[in-house]
């Protein structure tokens, strides 16, 4: 049945859908890969989310990194906004201005509402912030003032996972990333979780030294 | 990890980074609402200068200021009314 509705959606999307290959229910519409990044019009843009919004029961827009007219055509549409850190200065100072494009340059923005934002930091490192070598979680969300939907541990198993074409969540769910993304999801649907986060199992060897260090 | 730094000093770098970012993050959000400020007298400006020989709609002039890097440019869009036959 969701099939079926999700065929209609691709063969009525102007746009090619493609379906991938894990996921029966996931569906990916790559955006302009061509040299010409203006290809891309608002109008466009608009029409096809809007068609999207018929068919599917989440659209997400991965936006470029940066603040460029990539960034600002997939905000504009949105109805809720997951903002994605380092926790590293230039990160969190980019974060910064796109969540004041957020507040200004979207559709929610500009029909009087204010955009549901959520702070998801990447690659954080538990022990280096702990001995203050690395902005923690709660630095992060006290500079953007965003409430925080997930915290992703540094990890090798990201790479390990992007090599071999998969997402880390299918790659190895047991990992410390996919752990942190699945729980982020949960609290985007709504799941009242705490924040954890997940860390890589530590050799006996390894637990002693933390004790030491801590 | 260097064995002896499990007893030496905390690092400080993360502090730095915190103080860095709210200083700069304080000066580009003070920026941002002079810009805007900016921008709308210049709107009036231009609307007025225009106004006085086309008779134009108020919500027809665009103003856009982008930086990027080191450059500055501000856009200016005006949509003229369509041409009477005179």
């Amino acid at each position: 049945m969701i099939s079926s509705t999700l065929y209609a959606a691709k063969r009525r999307s102007s746009t090619a859908l493609v379906r991938d290959k894990k996921l029966h229910n996931l569906f990916l519409l790559p955006a302009s890969q061509t040299r010409d990044k203006d290809a891309l019009t608002e109008e466009g843009v608009a029409s096809v989310i809007n068609e999207l919004r018929m068919y599917f029961d989440w659209v997400i827009c991965d936006s470029p990194a940066g603040i460029e007219r990539g960034a600002t055509l997939a905000m504009r549409h949105a109805d809720e906004a997951i903002i994605v850190s380092n926790p590293e200065v230039s990160s969190v100072r980019d974060c910064d201005r796109i969540i004041g494009l957020l507040d200004a340059k979207t559709k929610v923005a500009e029909d009087g509402g204010r955009m549901p934002k959520h702070l998801m930091i990447t690659r954080y490192d538990t022990d280096r912030a702990k001995t203050g070598d690395m902005l923690a979680t709660d630095d992060v969300v006290d500079i953007l003032s965003v409430p925080l939907i997930g915290v992703v541990p540094e990890s090798k198993d990201v790479l390990k996972a992007s090599n071999v074409g998969l997402p880390v969540t299918l790659s190895d769910e047991n990992s410390p990333p996919a752990k942190a993304y699945m729980e982020a999801t949960r609290r985007l649907l709504g799941e009242n979780i705490p924040v954890t986060i997940p860390e890589e199992k530590k050799s006996l060897f390894g637990k002693l030294f933390k004790g030491r260090a801590a | 990890m260097n064995i002896l730094s499990l007893f030496g000093k905390r690092g400080e770098s993360a502090s730095v980074a915190k103080n860095r970012l709210q200083i700069l993050l304080a000066h580009e959000r003070a920026d941002d609402g002079s810009d805007a400020v900016l921008i709308s007298s210049l709107r009036e400006d231009i609307l007025a200068v225009v106004a006085k020989r086309v008779d134009i709609d108020p919500d027809s002039v665009r103003l856009e200021m982008d930086r990027s890097g080191d450059v500055t440019t501000l856009g200016i869009d005006i949509e003229l009314p369509a041409a009477k036959a005179s």
